[in-house]
């Protein structure tokens, strides 16, 4: 075993295996923060070049920030992914809770029901969806996107989550129960701290998609008061013309939240992945 | 009367039931031990009592008062788990006064109560640690406190040694006798270990495939089992059992048994096996003899040598043979 872990070639082979999946994986962030700093001639005659004293602009952060509202936008991002992920995870939790922990009639075919979710896109159901939200007045707000990005998020959450409350030692939640504590205090006080692992693993699966989503933004809510960051971005995206440093400055600028959370989460995520694997 | 009445319990988990009527009656401050193999229904009967699960029919009563539809906080028990099951981000002390506190008892009667369990337990230093930071056998003392300083009509034990090494088992089984002579209190403890049951209990629950099988004082059951069940569960090494052709007994008797310790090594005799193994413990010698394709053990006091594969003849009074019928039943002279 030690052996083969020693090995050089193994762990050249190993590195050179991750490096190069870091490497495509990185490119194009890259490429798209370093040719935010260009003129637009630089980026189209050498776009893989790092900008220099000629070159070096940031006319399109300045576009960005001038043109469009885009603090406005941020914070319908900041919102909406914020908003949802909070109760992806609270409903998701509670709902891998009941079904983890309750023996009831039809418990297999709620979790199969609430899986089915997986597998189904839910942008299937967009003109439904559509037809909902006027009909219930909420086309253009944020709580039009709120609601589906939780119906979107809540499958996979709660079945990642019912697998790991199914781990949850039911000692620990009898001795609570023999100490009074009711079932709420149990699941926030005993149980969610112990799959905080697997809550950071759901989170992060959800966060990316919402904050980086076009398809319902632009659906359901296109307004100027309700646009999202990535909606707000695609102003700079016409038909004939494309502004390319105010594209590259505004999709740098929305990594940074994205990346703030993922910090946070990350080191939960680790755990979370890695648990059962290593002891 | 008594601290508690178990009346016609019924349980079952959709088609399989695992608990089929069962009766029994607790005095106040005994020390009662259900023991089985596992899956006989003991842990699911400790629950039931505890009402952290509800029995398909009967009553439980808790100190003549009918508990079937209380919570588990208000039926005045208090638990201890086989994997400890403390609160992993509460301290030592916090753990312990997490019970009384939800009950709303007073500041002062919760320190002093859990000044008194850590007194006896000898936790005094840890109050302050996690559960993380301490070891194994002082955690399950820290499950115990918990239970202490709640001042329950009856201590439930579900398994509480199982988790532990051998000496260490030693030391919390007589911790455990100590603390229930000290408190008076009565015990339910479960286990698959007859030998924690032998060495603890005033009065042992034999338990198989959901139903009691004899219930009786340690002595009792080793010097008069009901049936062959508990004849082989209790004493270790286990009875011996042979078919009843060997001691030529009347037709009824299908199986007789002997205690490893109630036979003897001779040079002549009826019955004649071959030595095939050897167990050198020390202050015991285990001796096996293969009797006509059966084996035999005996138990020989102190350091015996033989050779393996040498013919040997058993002997043993008749006094110390238990019959049994074909139905498993004992059959009493």
């Amino acid at each position: 075993m030690n052996k083969v872990r020693h090995n050089p070639l193994n762990i050249f082979a190993a590195h050179a295996a991750l490096l190069t999946y870091t490497v495509i994986a990185l490119f194009p962030v890259i490429v798209i923060l370093v040719n935010s700093f260009k003129t637009r001639r630089s980026i189209f005659r050498d776009p893989l070049a790092l900008p220099n004293t000629d070159t070096f602009t940031l006319i399109g952060y300045e576009t960005v920030l001038k043109q469009g509202d885009y603090f406005l936008y941020f914070q319908n991002s900041m919102i909406v992914t914020v908003a949802s992920l909070f109760f992806i995870l609270l409903f998701g939790s509670m709902a891998a809770f009941a079904l983890s922990e309750y023996r009831f009639k039809g418990n297999t075919l709620m979790a199969l029901y609430l899986a089915i979710g997986i597998m189904i896109p839910i942008r299937l159901g967009t003109i439904s969806i559509l037809q909902i939200m006027v009909a219930s007045g909420l086309v253009n707000t944020l709580t039009a996107l709120i609601l589906v990005y939780i119906a979107q998020g809540l499958p996979l959450a709660v079945f990642i989550l019912s697998e790991f409350m199914r781990q949850v030692s039911a000692d620990l939640k009898d001795a609570g129960r023999i100490d009074g504590l009711s079932e709420y205090r149990i699941f926030f006080v005993l149980v969610l701290p112990l799959v905080r692992p697997a809550m950071a693993t759901v989170a992060v699966f959800n966060m990316i998609p919402i904050w980086n989503d076009l398809w319902f933004p632009l659906i359901l809510a296109p307004g100027e008061a309700t646009k999202t960051l990535t909606l707000g971005s695609q102003i700079f995206i016409g038909q004939f013309v494309t502004d390319w440093n105010a594209v590259l400055s505004g999709l740098s600028m929305a990594i940074l939240p994205v990346m703030i959370l993922y910090v946070i989460f990350s080191r939960q995520l680790i755990r979370g992945i890695t648990s059962g694997a290593v002891k | 009367m008594g601290s508690l009445s178990l009346r016609n319990i019924h349980k079952s988990f959709g088609s399989v039931e695992v608990l089929k009527d069962i009766n029994l009656e607790v005095d106040e401050g005994e020390f009662v031990i259900f023991v089985g193999p596992s899956g006989c229904g003991k842990s699911t009967l400790l629950r039931i009592i505890a009402g952290l699960e509800d029995a398909s029919s009967g009553d439980v009563l808790i100190a003549d008062q009918r508990v079937n539809t209380l919570p588990p906080s208000n039926r005045g028990i208090a638990m201890v788990f086989q994997t400890y099951a403390l609160y992993p981000h509460l301290s030592v002390r916090k753990n312990m006064s997490l019970g009384l506190k939800q009950a709303k008892q007073p500041t002062k009667y919760i320190t002093e109560r859990v000044n008194l369990a850590a007194d006896m337990l000898e936790l005094t230093p840890y109050l302050d640690r996690r559960p993380a930071e301490l070891s194994g056998g002082q955690r399950q003392r820290v499950a115990i406190g918990r239970a202490i300083v709640r001042n329950p009509k009856l201590f439930l034990f579900d398994e509480p040694l199982s988790n532990l090494d051998a000496a260490l088992r030693v030391n919390t089984r007589l911790e455990i006798a100590r603390l229930h002579r000290e408190l008076e209190t009565t015990i339910i403890y479960v286990t698959h270990d007859q030998v924690e049951a032998m060495t603890l209990a005033d009065k042992i629950v034999v338990m198989q495939n959901g139903r009691i099988e004899q219930v009786g004082s340690p002595m009792e059951l080793y010097n008069d089992p009901d049936n062959i069940f508990v004849a082989g569960f209790i004493g270790s090494p286990a009875m011996n059992f042979f078919s009843a052709r060997l001691l030529e007994m009347p037709e009824n008797i299908k199986t007789a048994g002997l205690r490893p310790e109630a036979i003897s090594i001779k040079k002549s005799g009826k019955i004649s096996g071959e030595i095939s193994h050897l167990e050198h413990l020390g202050a015991d010698t285990n001796v096996y003899i293969d009797v006509e394709g059966e084996l035999i053990t005996v138990r020989l006091f102190g350091q015996r040598d033989y050779e393996i594969g040498s013919t040997v003849y058993l002997g043993f009074s008749d006094d110390d043979v238990f019959i049994f019928d074909e139905a498993g039943r004992r059959v009493r002279n």
